[in-house]
């Protein structure tokens, strides 16, 4: 275990370093930060001077190692358009992003588990096959159109909940202010995490179904029956024990795709985070924050898959830990 | 020496018609539907010069004042324009005709690139086995682990910032076919790869490398053909995941143009209008695109259980 733990954590190094370097290339190739600095009024003399000072002329690799450990102190420079060092602008608007995967999530797992195993023990009733037909129309719909169909449904039509932005949001500490204290706050993120929650749950059922009904047929189960578990206890204690472990590595996944499909749901909703920042800061060329974001993003996917991968390491004991690390 | 007993030799589409495949989907009204469908679409889209009475893109054909006419059975609408114009002015019925096409080309185009590099790289890793396995399947991990949107919002929204969008419109078809071609290789890697792990203990592999044929040669001609099943499977739902992604991104402004309008990007138009009233240019293309997604989904879903390949789970 230690030592699949120690490669692991070192191939994660390894990609983050990756990432870094795709980061520096773009700040290098995007935009000019001179022009930022001092517009288009400077003399060529007085450029060059600014060049050598900021350190412009140095060679790729000093450059690089200069971004890389300033990097590591948590300076990815400054936006052009805030004027604030990237990552505070990004922490900011990070709680709004993470409290609507939040939401989507506990929709997920609230309802993906009883109606999974539901359609996994029953899979021949009318109920089951209307779930199963409503999850493969679920996932084929983008996740943008049932946004924008809920709006209109929800907020054009009917004007149950309002259809953009945070609402009334409470301060907890630091940058984190949650939607979850206020009536109107519970109101406002409803519907984006629905919308988020949609294209996930029919994938999940679907999942659940599948490796539940897969279960079912094992041995043990039949003999739980034999032995006269009651019935709940064996679909609910005993086969879903074994059911949740490829839940576990798929949903790892799924959380890094969640934040790829915020930034759809925040266009929509113009909710404030992270995804919406960063089509803002696309169209402004705001390199840093540009930068900043690819980095964030980058190492919130490394870090949960590393997590995931742990967590599956041991709660499953048949996982070959030695291939895996190979 | 039966050569008299026999009758003539069935037609390639008799052959089809009466195996068991064939016999699945006659048994299957979904599929069957589901095909009716996909390949009216297919064929409209294809036909589209031909049947749309407008040219979207014929700037000529295109008048301002005749824009946000409602489809005709509504009130207020234009008997030229059956459903309705887009906030431009352009006919619907054409554009959606044209933007089906784009989106029906980006997504197949996207799914052979994707074939083409995960099938190569699955049968060498199967193959070959050993260091060049281990590493191209730790890369297939990572690639995986960072989802297609994410990748590809990024590279676009760099691509766009770096080129501007005056360039980056004009080359945008071929910008989404490689971002998405390139992010899901893994998908048929890991697939391909274990089928091959499974083929190439078989006795006819052994035999094919007896008689001297290159590992080229048996990786193509004999080991592939035996891995095709799962590799149909993979390819209906990636195009349909291909479809969304071109949509995703167009509607993010990362993909075709207005313009050049994709259901993704004309999708994303009618969404300004959709407080307005005007809720025609957003819903029709959106109907259109959940139902090519459908229908594609749908039939890979039957392709599944009628292949019941073994395919790469986790």
């Amino acid at each position: 275990m230690f030592a699949y733990l120690v490669k692991r954590v070192f191939q994660a190094i390894a990609v983050m370093f990756v990432i870094s370097l795709i980061g520096f290339a773009i700040q290098d190739n995007l935009g000019d930060p001179l022009r930022e600095l001092v517009g288009q009024s400077v003399s060529e003399e007085v450029r060059q001077e600014l060049r050598d000072e900021l350190g412009l002329n140095d060679s790729f690799l000093t450059q690089y190692l200069r971004f890389a450990g300033n990097a590591l102190q948590g300076d990815l420079g400054t936006s052009y358009f805030f004027k604030e060092p990237a990552l505070d602008v990004i922490l900011k608007k990070l709680p709004a992003t993470m409290e609507l995967v939040l939401g989507a999530t506990i929709i997920i797992i609230g309802l993906s588990i009883p109606v999974g195993v539901y359609t996994a023990i029953y899979p021949n009733t009318i109920l089951s096959r209307v779930v199963m037909g409503v999850s493969i129309i679920g996932i084929s719909i983008p996740v943008f159109l049932t946004a924008i169909l809920m709006i209109f449904v929800f907020s054009v039509e009917y004007g149950w909940f309002p259809s953009y932005g945070r609402g009334e949001i409470v301060h907890v500490f630091g940058p984190w202010e949650t939607n979850f204290a206020t009536v109107d706050g519970w109101m406002h993120i409803l519907l984006p995490s629905v919308a988020l929650a949609s294209i996930m749950l029919p994938l999940f059922v679907r999942l659940i179904r599948a490796e539940m009904m897969e279960v079912l047929q094992s041995e043990y189960v039949k003999y739980a029956k034999a032995k006269g578990i009651r019935p709940w206890r064996i679909y609910f204690v005993h086969a879903l024990k074994n059911t949740l472990l490829p839940v576990i590595t798929v949903g790892g996944v799924q959380i890094g795709t969640m934040v790829a499909y915020t930034i759809l749901t925040e266009t929509v909703f113009q909710w404030p985070g992270m995804g919406f920042m960063f089509l803002e800061a696309v169209n402004r060329v705001d390199t840093p924050l540009i930068v900043a974001y690819l980095i964030v993003v980058g190492f919130i996917f490394v870090v949960t898959n590393t997590i995931v991968d742990l967590i599956y390491g041991l709660v499953n004991p048949t996982v070959n830990l030695a291939r895996m690390g190979a | 020496m039966s050569s008299l007993s026999t009758p003539t030799e069935p037609s390639r589409w008799s052959r089809v018609w009466n195996s068991n495949i064939g016999y699945s989907f006659r048994r299957n009204p979904v599929a069957i539907v589901s095909l009716m469908i996909f390949l009216l679409i297919a064929i409209m889209s294809i036909f589209a010069p031909l049947i749309a009475p407008f040219d979207p893109y014929d700037l000529g054909q295109i008048d301002i004042m005749n824009s946000e006419y409602p489809p005709l059975w509504v009130d207020g609408s234009d008997a030229q324009f059956i459903l309705g114009t887009d906030d431009q002015g352009r006919d619907l019925w054409s554009t959606i005709l044209y933007g089906t096409r784009l989106s029906l080309l980006i997504g197949i185009c996207a799914v052979v690139l994707q074939a083409f590099l995960g099938i190569s790289i699955g049968l060498i890793a199967g193959y070959v086995g050993g260091r060049t396995d281990s590493l191209l399947m730790r890369l297939a991990d990572i690639q995986l682990s960072f989802s297609t949107l994410m990748v590809a919002i990024i590279f676009l929204a760099v691509t766009q910032a770096m080129f501007g969008s005056e360039t980056f419109n004009q080359y945008a078809i071929y910008f989404l076919i490689a971002v998405i071609g390139v992010a899901e290789w893994p998908q048929y890697a890991r697939t391909v790869r274990a089928t091959v792990l499974a083929e190439k203990k078989k006795e006819y592999v052994d035999s094919a490398r007896v008689l001297g044929f290159g590992p080229g040669r048996i990786m193509v001609r004999h080991i592939l053909p035996n891995s095709l099943s799962p590799i149909f499977v993979i390819s209906t739902v990636q195009v349909a995941n291909a479809i969304i992604s071109e949509a995703s991104l167009s509607f993010l402004g990362l993909g075709m143009p207005p313009s050049q309008p994709s259901l993704g990007s004309l999708i994303s138009s009618g969404f300004d209008y959709i407080f307005s009233g005007s809720w025609w240019i957003t819903a029709i293309p959106g109907i259109v695109l959940v139902v090519l997604v459908l229908v594609i989904n749908l039939l890979g879903d039957w392709l599944r259980d009628a292949l019941n390949p073994k395919l790469y789970k986790g």
